[in-house]
């Protein structure tokens, strides 16, 4: 296979270069990450979209089909449901990213001090291996019935479900890291701990983290959606997705537009997200991209 | 064999254990007073009062902790706080529909995930391959719910071929049962498929490059012999594993069909629980998932010596 050749001169380049070479090996990533970019863009020019309040409400307008004035409809309130749509990929994104981007640091400080420490090592993992028997949608709603409904909240309850998955990969990256000749020697050579941790093993779990990162995002914004779909996420006076698609519940009969692009904008986010992340892998790991 | 299994076993008890411990103090770890929060915002001083006394919150944590397992070890999950009745029996009006709908979910996907890993995988780099993976994508993708409105509004509402909502009992007859059941199946089932299928078909790769493969096609075996008798069953183990850790996407899942399709189950005690913040259902459904979850795995973990001799405890 050519990709296999392209692992033997991979050793120290530079990661960026690579990623460049890579993606152009993969198209469904591109398409992925254009996608994810253009979703990046309505959230934040949500404004200047052709946007009305998406809090304004008017009885008049209740639950009108869609239309040139308002081209997702109305909700039952009379809220302009393309504006509401529009706002929410706000709280998508933030949700995806933010969980992301938390679950991995603490992740990452996590598995890099058990992978190191053996004592901690056993109690952390038990600990790991019971949260991550509760299924994450159950762990957050535990979380969220005992909490006021929040945006900060539904991140930290997310992030919490998440944290055993990055603890777990990064424990394995280091036990299998700290056997590597160049570990050993920085040992033998009386390195100390922090920074061969910085120097040796950091910088070798950045590929794989990059990886899970963006499956992370994916499964936190469908997980905010179950929540707030459920009742126990964002406050249903912020217009997400999920909150959109949960007042609809009770009249999809009637309005399945209601349910129709909120749940049409959330899954193209997410197969976004799992296209470029795919396209990460496959990129980072041409031995793993043969088999998945 | 005997001390793996032990050992095993003891490592599920540490599991629930921790699971035990972690639900529990979840009550304390929260900022501000449990008590406040399970009684909402139009509380009284009184109604805080009473449901501090029904948690036991004002005896000292070990205390409370140690009677609370106590009473867990002889089967007593606690009292709903909103209906006054105890968990167990509400849990245990729920579980037919539950217990229907995930079995029915997981056998028809096995039954369909793992030959289509199969093919994708005999098929490895084909269009056959390409669709079996972008279809997985695509699963992946899409939230259970959205999927569930998508198959209500095609079958139920534009073809009328089958119920909107709601769900029958078995002994209301096997076709009105099954007919309430099919589509909430197909909603809870394509992640799931899609997870086992990508998995089938890696494993399958992983077994099609043995040597023992190519010995197997050089001596002239059909095709179809040695994809199914020689690198399916060597495959075996990852794909069992698979389908037990899979289970989480069952139970997840399960909660918002139920939602969905107005089925009576235990997902639709936790989703009214969460609305009412009745706090002791709410524990009570995450100790017996996570209960069952673990115990399928520990099953799984058990059974990988009929699928590989090999394998020695």
């Amino acid at each position: 296979m050519t990709t296999a050749v392209l692992t033997e001169s991979k050793p120290a380049s530079p990661t960026w270069q690579w990623f460049g070479d890579a993606f152009r090996r993969h198209p469904t990533a591109i398409a992925g990450g254009i996608v994810l970019a253009v979703m990046v863009l309505i959230a934040l020019l949500a404004p200047w979209l052709g946007t009305v309040d998406p809090q304004a409400l008017s009885p008049i307008q209740r639950l009108k089909p869609p239309s040139s004035e308002h081209w997702f409809g109305t909700d039952m309130l009379g809220r302009d449901v393309y504006s509401r749509v529009i706002y929410g990929s706000r709280i998508s994104l933030a949700v995806g990213i933010s969980v992301a981007t938390f679950s991995i640091a603490v992740g990452l400080t996590i598995g890099l001090v058990t992978g190191f420490t053996r004592w901690l090592d056993a109690i952390v993992m038990r600990v790991m291996d019971g949260l991550m028997s509760i299924p994450s949608v159950l762990l957050a709603i535990a979380l969220m019935a005992l909490t006021k409904a929040s945006v900060g909240n539904v991140i930290l309850a997310i992030t919490l479900a998440e944290v055993p998955r990055v603890v777990r990969l990064v424990r394995g990256l280091v036990l299998s890291l700290r056997e590597q000749p160049y570990v050993e020697a920085a040992i033998a050579a009386g390195t100390n701990l922090p920074l061969i941790l910085l120097r040796h093993i950091l910088p070798n779990t950045v590929a794989p983290l990059l990886v899970q990162g963006t499956y992370i995002c994916a499964s936190a914004m469908i997980l905010e959606a179950i929540l707030s779909f459920i009742g126990a996420g964002t406050p249903p006076n912020i217009p997400s997705w999920g909150n959109i698609m949960a007042e609809a519940r009770s009249l999809f009969q009637i309005a399945g537009y209601l349910i129709l692009f909120p749940g049409l904008f959330l899954s193209l986010t997410v197969l976004a997200v799992n296209m470029l992340g795919d396209g990460m892998r496959d990129a980072l790991d041409p031995r793993l991209a043969r088999r998945m | 064999m005997i001390v793996y299994i032990l050992r095993r076993l003891g490592a599920t008890l540490i599991v629930m254990a921790v699971v035990a411990l972690f639900v529990f103090s979840l009550l304390f770890l929260t900022p501000g007073d449990p008590a406040a929060v399970i009684a909402g915002d139009v509380a009284t001083t009184d109604d805080i009062q009473r449901i501090r006394e029904k948690l036991g919150l004002n005896e000292p944590f070990l205390v409370q902790f140690g009677n609370w397992v106590g009473r867990l070890l002889h089967g007593d999950l606690g009292t709903s706080i909103f209906t006054n009745l105890p968990v167990t029996k509400l849990i245990g009006q729920r579980v037919q529909p539950t217990v229907s709908l995930t079995l029915l979910t997981l056998v028809f996907a096995v039954l369909i995930a793992v030959p289509v890993g199969v093919l994708a995988a005999a098929k490895a780099g084909t269009w056959t391959d390409r669709l079996v993976m972008g279809f997985s994508v695509l699963a992946f993708s899409v939230p259970v719910f959205v999927l569930a409105y998508l198959l209500i509004g095609l079958f139920s509402i534009r073809l009328e071929w089958l119920p909107v909502q709601g769900y029958r009992p078995l002994s209301d007859g096997v076709w009105p049962w099954l007919s309430h059941l099919i589509l909430p199946s197909i909603a809870l089932g394509t992640v799931y498929m899609a997870f086992i299928a990508r998995i089938t078909r890696a494993a399958m790769l992983d077994v099609l490059a043995q040597d023992y493969i190519r010995t197997a096609n050089a001596k002239g075996l059909s095709p179809r012999a040695v994809l199914t008798g020689h690198a399916l069953k060597n495959a075996g183990v990852p794909i069992i594993t698979v389908i037990g850790i899979g289970i989480a996407l069952l139970i997840s899942g399960a909660i918002v069909t139920e939602t969905v399709f107005a089925i009576p189950g235990i997902g639709r005690l936790t989703v009214d629980a969460i609305l009412r913040r009745d706090y002791p259902i709410i524990q009570g459904v995450i100790l017996l998932f996570s209960g069952v979850y673990v115990l399928i795995n520990l099953l799984v973990d058990l059974s990988y010596r009929l699928f590989d001799p090999r394998i020695r405890y």
